[in-house]
This record gives structure tokens, sequence and C-alpha cells, in this order.
């Protein structure tokens, strides 16, 4: 399937957080490298998924996409056109281009305002419609998300989880963006519910023609919907490549280790798999592991591991993995070819 | 072998604002000495409330429960506070969800388990320690002897719940109820409690109930599978009956639902309509009938849990035989 041209592209994006302390005057005395050196790239109508555990920076990641918390350094580049740096003001026409679909449907929506408003604001404040034609426009994306138009008037208490979050999804589409981030869209849903939205996203996106960013920890469920998967640890992509080729052959050792955590629901297949357990827990962001920072709990990990930061290359098989010890590389390509081919160099970064 | 708990019949309804509540509905199963029993479910469909009620913690002002709960022939149901008390952490012990706040954070862990140990042993602080540090040991925390001197915040999720863990086997219960053990983890770090629950079952030969609502713990885990649904069980069965030849359509559809990593991706999922039924007004008949692709006129009158094929895997729905073939081919969705 062939995707259009480069949407959104980021390069060597850091946000880092500072700790402060002081009896008087407050100084940094150390800095938490929520996202550190992140790039890569999404075009038209692509989905690509992001996985990685808790504290691993997918959120701030979003943010700083979205310009909601400025960067530290780095570049997001939306249709060619900067973003890092703008003002409010500036950023206004862009957001309308980029919305989000956040994860808690109970608290994501304002249980003071009515399901209209909470779908229409965003046209009123972007003077695309008001009054009847308003009416019309929300009472449309209602059925277009699979709610009645009769529940223009209602509040989201009047709505079980599944519904608000299709509430979510028609306020996103309210104007008719070009990329939504969806930040674990489902995993506060029931079972039973999260195919529904699932389906839903893959219509819309299909009719709206959207590119999006997935964020999830269910493996399973960004397989399903990503065109391309990256995988997240402490504040880094380990890894890229399109989604079959990241689940039929991990390259990197985390990659390798969350597949193998995740419980598959069929008892056959999930005792025949080769298990890859990790020790420990992640470490923290503000002192992250010296040379590679997985080198902790890797059970691959060498030496060499502790001492060099691997960058993020690109190998034959067509991932893009930073491990000193790839897997599933074939013989032949053992040598990294290229540095991190068409997102600019992910190279180690010194401070 | 003979059971070691068994619930029958049991009813838990809760009088609110908006009327009763009724959220757990005649439920009925036995626990096996030794076994990994899984209740899944979705939320509000009376797993938790299931759990909690064995142990007596659904007991409230506004609580009815009627039926019984039998540990080694002793009712559980009408016991009096003293009485719960000698099972409750001696036979029957429990793990939450989270982890942080089932631990006192003003109180060091050691003491927590220490004080735990005394109020039902007659030993000293000294062994009543010792016997903390060993505890620790047996559930994977690295050098207990000072990790006891710890708070609770300066361990991670992970390390918190294996404290929760080792203070449930702290007086050796025979069942080990974990409530959504693993839910507020990162999946590495389930996936190390999850083999810690097990090398426990398999070497202590401790049941354990599982409540969760993820199909995946349940395949890594259980031996048996209790499926509930709006306040019932609507299928028992082995993990491979639950797995490969469910026998209710709503087991079927969960299971159809899952994005799978050995389907082909971008293929549209086949999905169960609507949602789960409120509790106050759960729908007449069978509760899953108003989502059912599958009902017909005989639903309009609830089915019991019953083991109809004659092999031990019990449910509640009103299919024949050959339609319950029919459950498990491929669902085409338009």
């Amino acid at each position: 399937m062939s995707k259009g041209d480069p949407l959104l592209e980021v390069t060597d994006l850091v946000k880092h957080f500072p700790v402060k302390a002081g009896a008087v005057v407050d100084r940094e005395v150390a800095r938490v490298r929520a996202v550190d050196g992140v790039s890569f790239t999404i075009r038209e109508g692509e989905t690509l998924g992001l996985v990685g555990e808790s504290g691993c920076g997918k959120s701030t990641l979003c943010r700083a996409l979205l310009q909601l918390t400025a960067p530290t350094s780095g570049s997001v580049k939306f249709l060619g056109e900067e973003l890092v740096g703008r003002s409010a003001r500036e950023l206004r026409p862009v957001r309308r281009q980029m919305q989000m679909i956040f994860q808690d449907p109970f608290a994501s929506l304002n249980p003071r305002k009515r399901v209209g408003q909470i779908i229409g604001d965003p046209l009123r404040l972007h003077g695309i419609a008001d009054g009847a034609g308003l009416r019309r426009r929300v009472q449309e994306l209602l059925e277009r998300v699979g709610l009645s138009p009769e529940h223009y008037n209602r509040f989201p208490h009047e709505f079980s989880g599944g519904q608000r979050q299709r509430i979510g999804i028609a306020r996103a589409l309210a104007l008719r963006p070009k990329f939504i981030i969806a930040d674990e869209p489902v995993s506060a849903l029931d079972v039973s519910v999260q195919a529904q939205i699932i389906n839903l996203l893959r219509d819309v996106q299909e009719e709206f023609g959207l590119s999006f960013l997935f964020v999830a920890h269910d493996l399973g469920v960004v397989r399903h919907v990503s065109d391309r998967v990256a995988v997240m640890y402490l504040g880094r992509i380990v890894e890229e490549a399109d989604s079959d080729a990241l689940f039929a052959r991990p390259v990197h050792p985390y990659t390798n280790a969350l597949l193998s955590a995740i419980p598959i629901p069929d008892p056959e297949r999930n005792a025949a798999r080769e298990r890859l357990v990790l020790e420990g827990d992640v470490p923290s962001p503000i002192d992250p592991p010296s040379g590679c920072r997985f080198h902790t709990r890797c059970p691959w990990a060498t030496e060499v591991c502790a001492r060099e930061d691997p960058p993020l290359v690109a190998h034959l098989s067509g991932h893009l993995a930073a491990c000193h010890h790839p897997r599933h590389v074939p013989a032949t390509a053992s040598a990294p070819v290229v540095a991190a081919a068409e997102s600019g160099s992910a190279a180690p970064r010194s401070g | 072998m003979s059971a070691l708990l068994t619930v029958r019949d049991l009813r838990v309804g809760f009088r609110t604002d908006d009327g009763l509540v009724r959220a757990v509905d005649g439920v009925s199963f036995d626990v096996r000495a030794g076994e990994v029993l899984a209740i899944v479910g979705e939320s509000g469909s009376g797993k938790s409330v299931t759990a909690q009620t064995i142990t007596g913690l659904t007991r409230a002002p506004n609580a009815t429960i009627t039926g019984s709960v039998r540990y080694r022939g002793q009712e559980l149901v009408d016991l009096d506070d003293a009485g719960l008390r000698a099972v409750r952490g001696e036979q029957i012990a429990m793990v939450f969800q989270d982890p942080m706040s089932s631990l006192n954070p003003v109180y060091r862990v050691g003491d927590q388990i220490v004080e735990m140990i005394r109020a039902h042993r007659d030993v000293s602080r000294a062994e009543a320690r010792e016997r903390a540090v060993e505890l620790l040991r047996s559930v994977g925390i690295a050098q207990p002897e000072s990790r006891i001197r710890d708070y609770p915040h300066q361990f991670s999720g992970g390390m918190r719940q294996r404290v929760m863990i080792a203070m449930a086997l702290a007086l050796e219960p025979a069942v080990l109820i974990a409530d959504e053990p693993t839910t507020a983890l990162d999946v590495t770090v389930q996936a190390q409690i999850l083999r810690l629950l097990a090398r426990l079952n398999r070497e202590r030969d401790l049941a354990v109930i599982m409540i969760t609502h993820d199909l995946g713990v349940v395949a890594e885990l259980a031996d048996r599978v209790l499926v509930m649904y709006a306040g019932q069980v609507v299928e028992n069965g082995t993990l491979d009956d639950i797995f490969y030849r469910p026998q209710h359509p709503y087991t079927a559809g969960l299971l159809g639902s899952l994005t799978r990593l050995d389907e082909p991706r971008g293929r549209r999922l086949p999905q169960i309509p609507g949602q789960p039924p409120s509790l106050l007004t759960p729908p007449q008949g069978c509760r899953f009938a108003p989502r059912c692709a599958h009902r017909f006129d005989r639903c309009a009158e609830l089915p019991e849990l019953d083991d109809r094929g004659g092999t031990g895997h019990l449910d509640r729905c009103w299919l024949d035989s050959e339609h319950r073939q029919r459950l498990r081919e491929p669902v085409v969705v338009s």
C-alpha cells in the first residue's frame, strides 16, 4: 500500500523537565529526560503505532508534538512548516489540522456541558459554523460515530464509556483534521466494546483520509491498526519497523521482551512461544544508565553496551533499531548499513 | 477431588438511591485445592463483588447477601466477625489491584508484615521479623534484610505487589484471591508477577482465584475459567473448553473480537453490538439476549447454568449443540 507525502516530520525532539531545589533561589539540580532525541516521520493516510511502558515518554512526546508543552530542542514539521517556537496565535491554524483522542472518556469530557456544545465548540471557536448550521454539523458527526442525533442535548454522564469515547472521536473529527493523536483510546473500555471503537477509528480514517499516531500498550491492538510501529524505552525510540516485520522478527531485545511478556489469549500459542522475562523495573529517566539505556535489564548485554550508546540504524530487513546485538538480522546484514535512513541522524546525544 | 470452597446461588444486592443493584445474581462454583480458577468478565459483571463476598468484605448496611459460601464445609455467609477473622488471612487471603493504596504509606513495610503476623500468631517481634524477611525473599525481593526497613514509596509498583503477595502468604492460607493483581502494572512487570503466582500455586499447592478482564492473563495462568456477565456466570469450563470450545455466544463473541497476532492486519474485527446492561433493570430472560446474534424465542426465559453436554462444561444458553458448533466458526461481518 503506497502512502502519501510526509505529513509530520519529527527530528531529534527533546523534552527535559528541570528538577529544582534550593532554600532561597531554586536551582536546577537534575533533569527528567522524558523525551531524549526522537525522530520519525508520519505520511499522509498512515498510522504509526507507538508502544512502551509507563514513564517511557509516550505521553510527553504526544504533548510535545502538539506544542502543548514546549519542546526543549528539536524540530516538529507539519506539512513542511516548523511548529517549535511558534506562538499560541501562530499555532492556531495548525491546531485545526491536529487533534487528539484521550484515554479516559470519563475525564476528557466536561461534565457540565451538553454533547452538542462539546462537539460544537471547536467549530464555533474556529468560526466554521454557528446557529442551525452548527447544530446540523454536530448531528451529522454524532450519526457518523454511531450515536443518535437526539443525543445532542444530553450530558456526558448519560453515556457509557464506549459511547463517551465516540463523543471524543466526534469532537476530534469536527474540524476535519488531517492528523489525530490517539493516546490509549481503547484501554479504558470494556473488552466487548473495544472492537467497536477500533472498527470506528478505521472507518473514519478511510473516510477522512486521516493519519494517526496511535499510542497504546496493548500490542495486539497496535499491530491491528498500525502500518508501522515504534517502540520507546526511557525517552528514546529503540526500534521502528513495518508492523508485520516488527511482530514477526523483532530486532531489539526490548521489543523481544515486550512481545514475550504480553499474554496471548490462546493457551496453546501462549505456552508454545519463546519467553524472555526481564528482571527489574524501568530505571529512572532522571539518571538514565550509561551507554545503551536498556543494558541494565538486557539479557544479551555485554561490556560494550554499558560503554557506548548504540545509534538507531537501518538494518537490511527494513528495521530501524538501536542495539549492539540485534536479533533476527540476516547474517549478511549484520553490519548496519546507513545511519537512520530517512529520518536524519538519531545518533547518541551528549548532554 | 473434593472442593475446598463451594459457592452456591450467591446473591449480593446493594440498595441505592436509584433502586436495588443486583451486583451478583445467583452465582455457583467450586474451587478445588491447588487449582487456579479465573473469573473473567467486564466491569460491572460482578466478578469483584463475588470475590469480596467470599471473605465478607461486601458486608454493609445497604447490602443483602443470600446463598452459601462454604470453606471446607464451614458456612461463611452468616459467620460472625470473630469467626470471619479466623478465616481471613489464615485460610483465604486476598491481593488487590492497586498495591499503593493497599499498604499504609507511613509505616515501614517490615513493620506492617510483623504487625500482621503478630495479630494472628503468638510469636516474638524478632521471630515475626525473621519470618517477614523470609517471606519477602520467597516472593523475589532482593536484599530483604534491608528492604524491610523501607517505606512503601521506596518500592516500585511491581515490588509493592510482591510485598502484598508476601503478606497474603504470611499465614499460609490455602486459597489466594487475586483481584486484578497485575492491571496497574506494566507488561514486563506483569509477566514477573504472573510467573510468581504460577510458582506459588505449584510449590505450595495454593489454590488461586484470579479475577481479571484480560483473557491473555487467563490463558497464561488458569486451570478453570468462569465467564461472568451482568452478575451471572454464563459459562464454566476448563481452560481449553473456554478458549477452543466456547458454548456461550458471549464467550465466543469476546474471543472473536480480540485483536490477534496470528490474524492478518486490517481486517474488520467482529464486534459485539451494544453494551452490558444496567444491573438496576437487567433484561428479562437471558441477560445477554439483547446483544446476541443467535437469540430466538426461548431466550425470553432465563436459562440455568447447566451441564448440557454432560462433559462438565457448564453454560447458561438455550442453543442446541448444532448451533453451538456454529459459534466457533469465523464470523463474517459486513
